[in-house]
């Protein structure tokens, strides 16, 4: 009990002569803020886009939720992939949804998913500082068909093809580059996602459970879970 | 006065006892006293075309024009009062850049309408406020084809396939109407409206005027702008060309 802590003693919670004020000690790994420590990943195909992610959250060492869905749906064609902070991920995704729940009626038709896209880079951007939050953007419209875009911690954004995100990404640079290949069809690029999603959940502690994938087109969303059991096999040496 | 409003046009904020609402009525008899303005939506192009009175000799040729850009791609042209109108194209332009702004994309120009409408209608709502005497003619030419929406001082709106507004606005439209705007290309188009400007211009009421141009459309590759030089003399060549084949015809038959 005699460590440190933000350079107080810990024991001074117990001093009867000052007020104890209850409340969360982030350096306690149990009490940490909750964390997306994530897989996340999209890839635009002609006609629409796959997107995927594990579904893992955890706090410190500890998994407070292995059937996380971090697909978060924006409109009917439009999704995120939370990566950072399960709060601040969920606070953002829910003020775009209004705002562009809003849109939608005002406009009278789906809002692009370039909008949408502006919207979080907006939030993210301006609240930079305080934020902890990684968030890829997809979607289909009639204007652009299906598009990515990746929104990293310092709000930047940028339409990519396709785009890894979370602490679990690192490790799967390597295989994204080699097997991407420009013009794949909707079953390669689930099988692609897959794939990746998984092999990074093989090696990044912080990511794991089961692989959700979405896929987004003309006709709408459809949604798969491939639950850990049911996982391509790799060498595991 | 006895006669006319009895009393219920003093005020934009006030019905009269048969439902109507006289401050507008007249908001919308000065866009009428206006030289004529067209709108003419192709395939894949539109033309906005105005009749610009000049009330002196004296004035700079090109000055107070009637054709604005409230965005690259949408084009607005005005009838009326253009003090009124120039208020008009201001708040356009900044909803435009706000839309920019916060959403990254262009506007559509159906969002667009919407707020110009809702702002000119809200001064038809007030005591303190008269209607603008202006309507507003707005083009662009966007992925699912070109558009055109007139808002009348009211703060009514519609989509357009050709709009006519302004003294001559009754046989612009007759003029209008005759033609197969459907598969006209732009070239056809910017012809036809300086034709029909140059027709339904009355010569013994007001002497000088000045033809305004401009398109927006595929050949523009969606940019509104002013026709350049060379389509605007040829445009205007060949509307008078037509008025002279007119007035032969007309004296041949007599």
């Amino acid at each position: 009990m005699a460590m440190m802590m933000n350079g107080r003693s810990a024991m001074s919670k117990f001093d009867l002569a000052s007020p104890y004020i209850p409340s969360y000690d982030p350096t306690v790994p149990w009490q940490a803020e909750h964390r997306t420590g994530t897989t996340i990943m999209a890839v635009e195909f002609d006609g629409g886009v796959v997107i995927g992610a594990d579904s893992r959250s955890t706090t410190g060492v500890y998994i407070a939720n292995r059937v996380t869905d971090k697909l978060t749906k924006i409109t009917d064609n439009i999704y995120c992939c939370r990566s950072g902070s399960s709060a601040d991920t969920q606070a953002i995704a829910d003020v775009v949804r209004y705002h562009i729940g809003m849109h939608r009626m005002e406009l009278g038709e789906e809002p692009r998913v370039e909008v949408a896209a502006t919207l979080f880079q907006d939030m993210c951007y301006n609240y930079r500082d305080s934020l902890t939050a990684g968030i890829i953007l997809a979607g289909w419209d009639p204007y652009k068909g299906g598009q990515v875009y990746t929104i990293p911690l310092g709000g930047m954004m940028l339409r990519q093809q396709i785009t890894i995100g979370g602490s679990g990404s690192t490790y799967v640079y390597g295989y994204v580059d080699k097997h991407f290949k420009p013009g794949m069809t909707k079953d390669e690029c689930m099988k692609f996602v897959l794939n990746a999603v998984t092999l990074a959940m093989l090696r990044d502690g912080s990511s794991g459970g089961c692989v959700r994938l979405g896929v987004i087109t003309k006709e709408g969303t459809v949604k798969h879970c491939v639950l850990g059991n049911e996982l391509p096999q790799f060498f595991m040496g | 006065m006895s006669t006319i409003g009895a009393g219920y046009d003093l005020s934009a904020s006030q019905f009269s006892p048969d439902g109507r609402v006289f401050q507008v009525e007249y908001a919308q008899k000065a866009v009428e006293n206006s030289g004529t303005v067209i709108g003419l939506r192709g395939k894949d192009c539109i033309v906005l075309a105005v009749e610009k009175l000049v009330t002196s000799k004296l004035y700079e040729a090109g000055s107070n024009r009637r054709i604005f850009n409230v965005d690259r791609h949408i084009g607005m042209a005005v009838s009326g009062l253009i003090s009124d109108a120039r208020q008009i194209v201001e708040t356009a332009r900044a909803e435009c850049a706000n839309y920019r702004s916060q959403y990254g994309t262009n506007i559509p120009l159906k969002y667009l309408n919407d707020r110009v409408s809702m702002f000119m209608h809200a001064y038809t709502l007030y005591s303190a406020v008269r209607p603008f005497g202006c309507s507003v003619i707005l083009a662009a030419y966007e992925a699912d084809g070109p558009q055109m929406y007139m808002i009348d001082p009211s703060g009514v709106s519609y989509g357009y396939l050709g709009c006519a507004v302004g003294k001559a606005k009754q046989s612009a439209k007759t003029e209008i109407e005759k033609l197969n705007l459907k598969d006209m290309t732009s070239d056809q188009l910017v012809k036809e409206a300086a034709k029909i400007i140059y027709q339904v211009h009355d010569e013994l009421k007001d002497k000088e005027f000045e033809l305004e141009l401009s398109w927006v459309g595929k050949n523009t590759k969606g940019v509104h702008e002013r026709v350049s030089d060379a389509v605007y003399q040829e445009a205007e060549r060949s509307a008078k060309l037509a008025m002279e084949d007119d007035s032969d015809s007309e004296t041949e038959d007599m």
